[in-house]
């Protein structure tokens, strides 16, 4: 009796200290169930920011394996918990409805794409870097040794890891391909 | 950046973002920081707050101009007569520092008696191969105190490297990036006057090089009032010296000039006549504007340059590693151990093949000989002679100058593979580019096979980021990706893993750089992720016993240690990955050295060994930062020194001295050959060794100051697709420039296709006057068309006051256009690509296009659709007197189609 | 039984407790909070040092997991104001702040100020080098180092002549939000209880409660309640409620790149911002105000507050906002003397008749 009665909020009105009914007397169960999500998420994990050059830290909040926030991480002397629009978006890059997340494959002169398995792509690519490798390979140039390829190129942006540049550098200079540029250019 | 190398020995920023609070005077020149760093821009506002006076160098006022205390808007490309007026106006009142100048700088050194300046010739240097549109540099040399070379390992072979530095071909190759992490190399120390009287003294050759730059020169070319530059000259001399700093800020605003590198030597000149260099809340600070864009020119994905700036092999130069290292072995400063970087390089790379014996396989790296940049490349894809391209996380058909051209590249390939997030412009414009509708392309007859390989995102995967002040920082992984998703860093090792499975059987001699490649990462997790800490500890590098190693110092060059990336030695420092170091700021000091990793060794400002006097004293109280104690024998303060130890002040370096023994207690400048700033650059820029003002490649003014319109080294590339406007142009009368927002990020990739981004900047837009508005009909939030020889684009009209025209002395209105450039036809946000405007030409040292200034003209309403806009661009064409622009099927040149050439297809 | 009748008594009276209008020190307890409860927090916008950046914008939008302005993902829907740098235009069920932009060309002086909070050499969480600045090279240049180009501007011709010969250009920028009122009209009309105030003294609408009647939007002075078209409730600014239940400040505070927007207590952000106003004043910028700052103001003093360089006008806010329910209880009192009035009209209706 007392129970339900305590939960109809005219009578918590009526009794309570809120006699207008606008403040604690009003409350609903799920206001008095609010949680943070940021206190219910499994894991925080530490991370850095992927637009700009400035480096925010950032803190990834995991819950369920999947990602519920990203926000700046106060702990850092260079952000100081602070992010700009794109730092705050950025859970968005992870999570955008519109990324894709499958290969996607176009033959030679067709009007769509097709759907490729991810081995497949990567042993059809192992193929035609091969071919055309030798296809533009130079012992010489000018006359001179080279020891090179001129049919493959590369073009990395620079939001990619140290880590990955380093293996991309290692692995197109021993196929002899030098034609491997960046973002850093521009 | 060329332009910081060639001035300090390294080529990045030389303070940090955090110390910008401690400046009294701030300066952003060539950057829109609140608008494109805002987070970075919080120290601005803590200076700001703490009474530093802020100014806005810039054409256009933007959100940074709202919030400094002076804005100055000068028109666009005339940065070196501004700032050249500035050293003018330092010299001429005496406002140097003395003290600083004469002892760190190369002030009092002595040049050639060859060398004849561009005020004596008209706007050239001596030197000039006009066949070659080259610099032969030799006549810009020192007046050197010894035998040139006479400090080398092999002075013969180092002569003969020096003499072949000067080749065309070695020239084009872009050397001076090289400098990165090192001065150019010099054949010795020079004589040097220290009263700075003599008439061949740097510092005097520099008085008579500006004497021409005064106030009301650089009004005249700069567009501003003289009042305007004495208030700037005020604050910043006042606001530097022994007990005051002044920071200067630049970003691509510098960079992407055809004159960019010497827009940042004569910010460097600048700065170290007044003693802002290697001292607190001074220092020049070159913002990056991509996450890890530091980080691709130190690891770099670059034709030119392998990790630690150590310069790819040039084959005419570099026969084998006793040539490769003749240059530097042995001379004075830290390239003299350029043998020890090198070599543990090649044993990183190639481990037990690289032996004694075979030169530790330098014969495996393949060989540049001329310039393989990018956007010679995209040229040669179009004359169809490149089979495959990689486009890791780039989009440039977007992003790109002259995007219509790079579309034509892609569509002349065998087979392109996008490894991106989103579906990109650069992967779909084979059904979907601009040139689909004008007829240029079509599905049909576009060979080119696409590979769309999706990316894994930055949480979701580890690594690290070198964030703009070298600051290495390591992320790591919250969630897998997602799907097929897969990091860049799974992609190369299992393609890598595969090519060499494919090859494992072969006896061709060509394989071999692969299949002896150091290629066993450990993997984890079910998609057989490869560890990148273990690359991580590969880049630091081993030491003999198998340790990590602590500093580059302990590399040898007798194959006895290894490390990938010489300057990020020391990441791993006590076996302990340094870059994911996160020890709250609250409980360390200013300088917070316990956060992340800086290279190198972690010394968060450089050369700050010159924020002591001579003696090893702070210079002042209120400023010191690293001083040298006496009683400990060491150099101590607030930051890691970037000098070594040990080295007392009063160190004089002993005849026949090598590499940083040959470097004085008081040369700061650890990197440079002769260990002092560079006022004057004897070597490292190809276009001068001092900077001068020239306009624009493509210009609506006549060059004020010298017979030389524009720079005579600048790069071009010539083809229907990439037509220039002609200067002084009727036909195309206005500037206009190029710019990012903060809601958006480059080329779009990463912000169209997010609604929260997306909605606040939702449509591509030009900021135009009310004064040219009224004058080409333009309305307000109603389309109008920009027109230049490449192609037209349409875009929203915003008129504001913050875009005003300027009056030159002569009468002449010069109207300038701003110009975001994010949008393309994806994404939630969509209009033209701003960058289908733009042409190429680029600056000769680092081959950086020329974005930030062209001409064009603008018209009201929307462009003409499909074939109908060819007609309208070559209308354009033909009336400013420009060659035709009309290709053949996907861009290839017409003739060469009817001479059956053209794609390999 | 405690005895009910058919007014509040709050409405019973003549309002002697403030409840409706007038300063109130402690709006949680008057919300029924009584025993301890946190103290009232808010928000201080400093206009003076906003970037423009939208970081708040997007980091509530975030947090909150807003639907961008075209929910129905329509791109034609979404498109350039034109006002500005501004395409968000107004606050609203979807956008729980907003940073307007006002492009100003004036020719007289425009004062802007110095970017920084008072007291900031003392904050522990600024790195300081070496001995305080005793360096004073430059007497006026120090004065005018508040003044947004308004040396290069008002003393001589920055373009010569292209544009008038002394126009200055300023541009303000400030991120608006729902002010948390003392008395909150939306609050104060909400007839089922969703609007609520919470323990730290903020207005929230409950979802759950909420029926879409919309009696609230009309009532609040600066317009910012809103029904989200395809839902039918309404949605504002809930000051993160759920992340102050776990300590931390709200999204679009702690993202804010140059603490335009603080968050904390509002006692504490009240002195702050009256400390702000008089070095800003002190440095003769005189336009500087506080605004929502005032208790005894039409809604009692706001728990969101700003600091503006210009009219309220200049940036859309109005000038001198009033809470909806202010006459309420006059009100009554009118009504209870019309009904009184009636019953005697209708007496000397009835006395008059019989004395005929």
């Amino acid at each position: 009796m007392k129970t339900w009665l305590d939960a109809w909020p005219v009578y918590r009105q009526l009794t309570g200290t809120d006699p207008l009914g606008r403040g604690k007397a009003a409350r609903s169960k799920a206001t008095d169930a609010t949680v943070s999500r940021t206190a219910t998420a499994d894991k925080v994990v530490k991370s850095v920011c992927p637009y700009c050059a400035v480096g925010c830290a950032q803190n990834v909040y995991v819950k369920d394996e999947a990602i519920v926030q990203i926000e700046g991480d106060p702990d850092s002397p260079i952000n100081r918990g602070r992010l700009c629009p794109k730092g705050s978006a950025s859970k968005q890059l992870v999570t955008s409805p519109s990324r894709v997340t499958t290969v996607k494959y176009r033959r030679p002169y067709a009007t769509d794409w097709e759907d490729l398995d991810l081995d497949t792509a990567m042993e059809m690519i192992a193929d035609r870097v091969l071919e055309a490798r030798n296809k533009g390979w130079q012992d010489e140039d000018g006359g001179e040794r080279v020891n090179r390829t001129m049919g493959i190129a590369s073009l990395g942006g620079a939001t990619l890891d140290n880590e990955e540049n380093y293996l991309m550098k290692k692995l197109y200079s021993a196929l002899g391909a030098i034609q491997i540029e960046n973002q850093a250019r521009i | 950046m060329p332009g910081l190398g060639a001035s300090f020995g390294r080529g990045g920023a030389t303070n940090f973002l955090e110390d910008l609070a401690n400046s009294d005077c701030i300066v952003i020149e060539g950057s829109n920081m609140a608008e494109c760093h805002p987070v970075g821009f919080q120290w601005v506002t803590e200076a700001k707050a703490r009474g530093a006076k802020v100014i806005h160098i810039d054409p256009r006022f933007t959100r940074t101009s709202a919030i400094a205390d002076l804005h100055v808007p000068l028109r666009i490309g005339t940065d070196i007569a501004f700032l050249g007026g500035l050293i003018r106006y330092v010299l001429d009142n005496e406002l140097y520092f003395a003290d600083y100048v004469t002892a760190y700088t190369n002030a009092a050194a002595l040049v050639g008696e060859e060398f004849v300046d561009a005020e004596d010739l008209d706007g050239l240097f001596s030197g000039f191969d006009p066949a070659n549109n080259v610099y032969d540099e030799t006549s810009w040399q020192y007046e050197f105190e010894e035998a040139p070379e006479s400090g080398a390992d092999d002075p013969a072979e180092a002569a003969e490297q020096e003499r072949s530095e000067q080749d065309p071909a070695v020239k084009k190759s872009d050397r001076a990036q090289a400098a990165g992490s090192g001065g150019p190399p010099i054949p010795a120390k020079p004589k040097r006057d220290e009263t700075l009287q003599h008439p061949r003294s740097v510092f005097q050759i520099l008085k008579r090089h500006f004497d021409r730059y005064t106030p009301e020169m650089v009004s005249e070319v700069c567009g501003i009032e003289p009042e305007v530059f004495e208030q700037v000259a005020a604050w910043v001399t006042s606001n530097s010296g022994r007990d005051r700093t002044t920071a200067w800020v630049y970003s691509v605003g510098w960079t992407q000039h055809s004159v960019g590198a010497q827009y940042i030597r004569t910010c460097s000149i600048l700065q170290t006549l007044l003693g802002n260099i290697g001292r607190p809340g001074g220092g020049i600070l070159a913002l990056r504007g991509h996450a890890s864009i530091q980080g691709s020119t130190d690891v770099p994905t670059l034709f030119n340059l392998l990790p630690g700036y150590l310069p790819m092999p040039h084959a005419h130069q570099h026969h084998d590693l006793e040539e490769y290292v003749a240059d530097a072995a042995g001379k004075a400063g830290f390239w003299g151990n350029k043998p020890a970087y090198m070599t543990s390089l090649l044993k990183a790379w190639w481990g037990e093949a690289a032996t004694a014996e075979n030169d530790y396989a330098f014969d495996y790296l393949p060989r540049i000989n001329g310039d393989h940049s990018s956007y010679r490349t995209i040229t040669d894809m179009i004359k169809g002679k490149v089979s495959g391209y990689f486009l890791v996380g780039e989009n440039p058909t977007v992003g790109h100058p002259n995007s219509r051209m790079n579309r034509f590249g892609l569509a002349n390939l065998d087979w392109l593979v996008v490894r991106d997030l989103q579906m990109i412009e650069s992967a779909t414009f084979w059904k979907e580019g601009p040139e689909i509708e004008t007829g240029e392309m079509s599905p049909e007859t576009i060979g080119t096979e696409v590979f769309f390989v999706p990316a894994a995102t930055h949480v979701e995967k580890e690594g690290t980021f070198t964030q703009t002040q070298r600051v290495l920082q390591w992320r790591h992984k919250a969630v897998e990706p997602p799907n097929d998703a897969r990091s860049d860093l799974w992609f190369f090792f299992h393609l890598g893993r595969i090519l060499r499975d494919r090859l494992k059987d072969s006896t061709d001699p060509r394989d071999r750089p692969l299949l002896d490649l150091t290629w066993d990462y450990p993997v984890e997790g079910e998609t057989a992720d490869p560890s990148a800490d273990a690359v991580l500890r590969e880049i630091n590098g081993f030491g003999p016993d198998g340790e990590l190693l602590n500093s580059y110092m302990q590399m040898r060059d007798d194959g006895s240690t290894s490390g990938g990336c010489w300057i990020y030695t020391g990441v791993y420092a006590d076996g302990v990955n340094q870059a994911a170091r996160r020890k709250p700021a609250k409980e360390q000091g200013a300088v917070a050295s316990e956060w992340g990793w800086a290279w190198p060794l972690n010394r968060r400002m450089l050369y700050n060994r010159a924020s002591a006097d001579p003696d090893g004293k702070p210079w002042s109280e209120r400023k010191k930062y690293v001083w040298w104690d006496e009683d400990a024998g060491e150099w101590t303060g607030l930051d890691v020194p970037d000098f070594e130890k040990t080295k007392r002040p009063d160190y004089v370096p002993p005849d026949g001295a090598r590499a940083q023994d040959a470097l004085a207690g008081n040369d700061p400048f650890v990197m440079q050959g002769d260990g002092k700033a560079w006022l004057f650059a004897p070597a490292g820029v190809v276009d001068g060794p001092l900077p001068t003002h020239y306009e624009p490649a493509e210009s609506v003014v006549e060059n004020g100051l010298y017979k030389q319109q524009a720079n005579p080294t600048l790069e071009i590339i010539e083809g229907p697709w990439n037509r220039a406007n002609p200067s002084r142009s009727d036909v195309f009368p206005f500037a206009v420039t190029t710019y990012r927002l903060t809601e958006h990020h480059t080329a779009g990739g990463m912000s169209r296709t997010l609604p929260y981004l997306a909605e606040l900047q939702p449509e591509f837009f030009v900021e135009v006057s009310p004064e040219l508005a009224e004058l080409r009909g333009l309305t307000h939030n109603d389309y109008a068309t920009l027109v230049s020889a490449r192609t037209a684009v349409e875009a929203k009209v915003l008129v504001t006051e913050r875009v005003r025209p300027i009056r030159l002395r002569d009468g002449t209105v010069v109207h300038q256009i701003g110009m975001p450039y994010h949008w393309s036809y994806t994404g939630i946000s969509t209009g033209d690509a701003a960058n289908d405007l733009l042409g190429i030409v680029m600056d000769p040292n680092t081959h950086i296009q020329e974005s930030k200034v062209s001409t064009c003209d603008i018209r009201p309403g929307r462009r003409p659709r499909g074939p109908e806009l060819l007609e309208f661009v070559e209308a354009y064409r033909r009336r400013a007197g420009v060659d035709s622009g009309r290709v053949g099927v996907n861009g290839r040149d017409p003739v060469d189609v009817a001479a059956g050439e053209g794609s390999a297809l | 039984m405690t005895s009910i009748s058919s007014a509040s008594p709050g409405l019973s009276q003549n309002d002697p407790k403030n409840r409706l209008f007038g300063p109130l020190p402690d709006v949680s307890a008057e919300a029924g909070y009584v025993e301890e409860h946190p103290k009232r927090v808010g928000f201080f916008t400093d206009t003076s040092v906003c970037i423009g950046c939208k970081a708040c914008e997007v980091a509530c939008k975030e947090w909150n997991t807003l639907p961008m302005d075209d929910a129905d993902g329509k791109r034609d829907a979404i498109g350039m104001s034109g006002m500005s740098y501004d395409n968000t235009g107004m606050l609203g069920a979807n956008s729980w702040r907003h940073v307007a932009f006002i492009e100003q060309t004036r020719v007289v002086d425009l004062p802007m100020p110095a970017v920084g909070l008072p007291g900031a050499k003392n904050r522990p969480d600024v790195p300081q080098l070496g001995a305080p600045d005793t360096g004073d090279v430059d007497t006026t240049a120090k004065a005018q180092a508040s003044v947004l180009n308004a040396e290069a501007l008002a003393e001589f011709d920055p373009q010569t002549g292209q544009t008038g010969a002394d126009k200055q250009i300023r541009w303000l920028m400030s991120s608006d939000v729902c002010k948390h009122c003392t008395h909150a009209g939306c609050l104060d009309v909400c007839p089922t209880g969703a609007l609520f105030r919470t323990e730290f003294g903020t207005v929230v609408v409950q979802q759950d409660i909420c029926n879409g009647c919309g009696y609230c939007v009309p009532s609040c002075p600066y317009g910012v309640i809103d029904q989200r078209k395809d839902d039918g409730r309404v949605f504002k600014c809930t000051m993160c409620y759920d992340r102050l239940t776990d300590g931390l400040q709200p999204a679009c505070a702690t993202a804010c790149p140059t603490q335009s927007i603080q968050f904390g207590d509002l006692d504490e952000l009240q002195a702050r911002a009256d400390a702000r106003l008089a070095t800003l004043q002190e440095q003769g910028v005189e336009t500087a105000r506080l605004y929502g700052r005032d208790e005894d103001d039409g809604v009692g003093g706001a728990g969101a507050f700003f600091l503006l360089l210009d009219e309220p006008e200049v940036y859309g806010l109005p000038p001198d906002p009033v809470v909806t329910t202010r006459d309420l209880p006059a009100m009554w009192k009118a009504a209870a003397t019309g009904a009184a009035m009636m019953v005697g009209v209708a007496l000397s209706a009835v006395l008059g008749s019989r004395r005929r």
